[in-house]
């Protein structure tokens, strides 16, 4: 059994502790935004943010997490109803292909712009090692920048 | 990057985002049981013919036959019908029909199978002519009602008027009348210079569920009582399941189930997927290891290497007598290549859901074919195909390897029948997705070419052996041990991918030597392999001879003007001939495949540690007609992205009959931190209906191969680059 607080909410889970933190918000708590790509943490589609701070969900078992850390998935980056600046840029720019990758892109994206609200494009190559097999780089590069142009972007 | 946005409706999704805090548009996945039962049309509103439905308030569902997987197609193949039907752009919204429904209806949509780039090219002439036979009907229907005559009335933007008395109605008004007309027979096409909505670069009609989480892929496909299922199949390509002891993992938590799927894998079937695999894990399961359990990609590349020189082998491209013309040459240039086996590795693994009775059998999965997928289905179900069907979901990428072959339906529906009236999920570990591929085919190349006193290329001689595609995937395609494609872009004029060059004496040839890991369509398909053989020995060529690059190759390119015009684009644009940025070097590469005239042009600079940056590359597409030439400029990009990643990184390597990479860590991709400025010219020659999903990856590599070679004086003949010491000499 876990208490994790996800989106805002606390949540009850029953699951074996090695259980990752992925498969929780999955599974359990039906949150399939974020995505399972590799289950090592190599590609990133897992991406949530954890107190503000990118975490690859998959490779991190839920147990390693207290009630007391805000967990925040793709479907609450933004208040209901509303997009982050992130989101109105990758719809602007129409960055998404396959969008698979997408969720964990822009959860990455989002971390970033909250510790480096105007990153410089070699900070954001850097920074940014999600993989994208369609190819959305230069778009998602584009994306970023131009989020970060309209204002200081707020972590979900 | 075009950034035209005049037909936008990104107002109007961001408007019912807004209002109702969910997503109403995009497919409809039919998720209940009673959905399930339907199975068959669509209930309400009633259609006006088989690729539009108008519902009474207004909206426009078009019907949308092909897969969407990333590549725009949903939104284009939406533009085309749309312009025909003169309907209000920011009304459509679209929908797959299923392939059980295509069937009942004797192929009415056409052809499902979504791969080559066909997914526009091969049913646009369908598709406007469905668009235009219901703006026909509907019009007809207004007029009907009116009783004045249909050439009288004219349809603008969803509306029809009456010129004379300037009367008007709507579709939604009109659609159920039109629906019962008699189709028009006659069905005149607008003339592409007069495109208002296709041509443009109209936003996706898909982007917005992909920003937020709540586009659904197979894999968050969830249905009332499913279980979830986690397969292993033997590691081994040939091998089969000898045992395995489900009495050892049916106490871990949530297992439910242990089965065998066929007679090489086995399947943990429990509440969530997580505990299955967690149980497939310490599942002990005892291969048969079968015939292959020694092969390694050192043998396949021996093998191959005798092929370079082997007597038989069929031919592809003649012309004169390409070896006494290079034995009476004055020069003569020999260069070997070779190109690894490789992985697709969509981002989304392997998946489907299945639930079977003894009456039915329904699939939904991530397929770039659904009826292939439905025929899949009906083999492993035991039910004919009129009582199976199958439900597509977006994919979360394919690059072919959901078309040709559907060994995970197989899979999931094995599992399903042995668990009658309980929908299975079966995803695959990303580990399995990487051992169980149906992946690029292995190849090497040998070229030989003459060159007279003043370089002139006189003749040449290209020996392909290695893995054909076809007598893997279709071997009953495979006629006088010819395969169709192996030749791609190198075959003679008149189709789809043919050389851009002329050269007087020529000998293409094949040697066929098949390796036990099984082929598949991979994007790009055999224009990959080719292109660098093809691009990187020419740039030999012109060396050899003491010739620019571009000068050579144009000499060679007279009767190929189409070819020549993208070559030329992209040197005009890089401003070949004039110094490159301090430090950077330039390469050139053009091919023709999949209908497309490509080129690009790569800039790049090798540090004196040898490590590689590619800054920049101008690409250019002569595909005839654009339909959304900023979906164009993502095919383009992507198509970067997916080259050159296979370029530089990605190799599968067996050993002892496996594949010895299992994730991402180990077959890595290309990154944001490599990925150059791409700048695309599109050009739009008419005549002809070109892809745009493939051709450009048969540019990357050898246009940054022949820029390495520009910056370092090294040819790298063998992919991927990452083996090569770029360090100067």
């Amino acid at each position: 059994m876990a208490k994790l607080n996800v989106n805002g909410r606390t949540i009850d889970v029953a699951v074996e502790d090695d259980t990752p933190l992925l498969w929780v918000l999955r599974e359990q708590i039906g949150l399939t935004g974020t995505k399972y790509g590799c289950g090592v943490a190599a590609c990133g589609a897992c991406t949530v943010h954890v107190d503000g701070v990118a975490v690859r969900s998959c490779a991190t078992p839920v147990s390693a997490f207290t009630e007391a850390q805000k967990i925040v998935t793709i479907e609450g980056l933004a208040p209901a109803g509303t997009q982050h600046p992130l989101q109105k840029a990758w719809v602007e720019l129409d960055v998404p292909q396959c969008g698979f990758c997408q969720s964990g892109m822009l959860m990455a994206a989002a971390a970033l712009l909250a510790q480096t609200p105007k990153p410089t494009e070699d900070q954001i190559r850097a920074e940014i090692t999600n993989i994208c097999r369609c190819g959305t780089y230069n778009r998602v590069l584009a994306g970023i920048k131009r989020a970060a142009e309209g204002g200081p972007a707020t972590s979900g | 990057m075009t950034t035209e946005s005049t037909l936008s409706r990104r107002g109007l999704m961001a408007t019912a985002t807004a209002a109702a805090g969910a997503f109403t548009l995009g497919f409809h996945v039919p998720l209940t049981r009673s959905a399930v039962a339907q199975g068959a049309a669509p209930a309400i509103p009633p259609e006006v013919n088989a690729w539009v439905v108008i519902r009474p308030d207004d909206t426009v569902v078009i019907r949308i036959a092909r897969s969407e997987m990333g590549q725009g197609t949903l939104t284009g193949l939406a533009q085309l019908v749309a312009e025909e039907l003169e309907c209000d752009w920011a009304k459509v919204t679209t929908e797959y029909p299923t392939p059980g429904q295509n069937l009942a209806r004797r192929r009415v949509w056409g052809n499902f199978s979504t791969g080559g780039s066909r997914g526009i090219r091969e049913s646009q002439d369908y598709v406007r002519k469905g668009g235009a036979a219901a703006r026909m009907m509907l019009v007809q229907a207004a007029a009907t009602a009116w009783n004045v005559p249909a050439a009288e009335c004219s349809a603008a933007n969803s509306v029809i008027t009456h010129t004379p008395t300037g009367r008007t109605t709507t579709y939604g008004r009109v659609a159920e009348a039109a629906g019962r007309l008699t189709p028009p027979e006659n069905v005149p096409l607008k003339d592409p210079r007069a495109w208002k909505i296709a041509g443009k670069s109209v936003a996706r009609l898909d982007t917005v569920e992909k920003t937020n989480g709540s586009q659904v892929y197979g894999m968050d496909l969830t249905l009332p009582g499913m279980l979830n299922a986690a397969v292993r199949a033997c590691p081994i390509f040939g091998g089969k399941v000898r045992s395995f002891d489900a009495a050892a993992v049916q106490g871990m938590p949530g297992v439910k189930r242990v089965v065998p799927v066929g007679d090489n894998a086995v399947a943990v079937v429990a509440d969530t997927w997580w505990r299955a695999k967690k149980a497939l894990d310490a599942l002990p399961i005892v291969w048969d290891e079968g015939p292959n359990a020694n092969a390694s990609s050192e043998a396949v590349a021996a093998w191959l290497k005798e092929g370079l020189d082997a007597p038989e082998a069929v031919v592809g491209n003649r012309a004169g007598d390409a070896r006494a013309a290079i034995t009476g040459a004055a020069k003569r240039i020999e260069a070997v290549y070779a190109y690894p086996h490789q992985n697709h590795a969509c981002m989304e693994v392997m998946n489907a859901t299945a639930l079977w009775t003894a009456d039915r059998c329904e699939v939904w999965t991530p397929t770039q074919n659904g009826e292939a997928a439905l025929a899949a289905t009906a083999a492993a179900s035991g039910l004919p195909a009129t009582q199976c069907d199958v439900h597509k979901i977006h994919l979360g990428g394919g690059f072919g390897r959901r078309g040709a072959v559907h060994d995970w339906v197989t899979q999931v529906v094995l599992i399903a029948k042995q668990m009658p009236g309980t929908p299975i999920k079966m995803i695959w570990s990303r580990e399995e997705d990487m051992l169980q591929g149906r992946f690029h085919p292995v190849t090497q190349c040998k070229l030989v070419g003459g060159l007279d006193a003043q370089g002139n290329l006189v003749g040449l001689t290209m020996r392909i052996s290695g893995q054909s595609i076809v007598a893997g995937t279709f071997p009953q395609n495979i006629r006088d041990g010819r395969d169709p494609v192996v030749f791609q872009g190198l075959n003679a004029s008149g189709g789809e991918a043919d050389i851009g060059y002329t050269i007087p004496n020529l000998l293409i040839d094949h040697a066929m030597r098949n390796p036990s890991v099984p082929p598949g369509f991979w994007r790009g398909v055999n224009l990959n392999q080719n292109a660098i053989y093809l691009e990187c020995f020419i740039d030999e060529l012109a060396h050899a001879a003491g010739k620019d690059p571009l000068a050579f190759r144009r000499a060679l390119m007279t009767n190929h003007p189409k070819h020549l015009a993208v070559l030329n684009a992209v040197a005009e644009r890089i401003g070949w001939g004039t110094p490159a940025p301090a430090g950077r070097f330039r390469g050139l590469a053009q091919t023709h495949g999949f209908g497309s005239y490509v080129a690009a042009c790569a800039e790049v600079s090798v540090s004196n540690d040898g490590k590689l940056s590619i800054h920049r590359i101008v690409a250019a597409t002569d595909c005839g007609h654009a339909v959304n030439p900023q979906q164009i400029e993502a095919q383009i990009e992507g198509s970067f992205v997916y080259g050159l990643g296979a370029a530089l990184h990605q190799e599968i390597t067996v050993k002892g009959g496996r594949v010895e990479q299992e994730n991402f860590d180990t077959y890595p991709s290309l990154m944001l931190a490599e990925m150059p400025a791409v700048e695309s010219i599109i050009i739009t020659s008419g005549g002809f209906w070109g892809g745009v999903g493939e051709p450009t990856i048969a540019v990357a590599a050898p246009a940054v191969m022949n820029a390495i070679f520009a910056a370092t004086g090294k040819r790298v003949r063998s992919l991927p680059l990452k083996h090569a010491d770029l360090r100067r000499a």
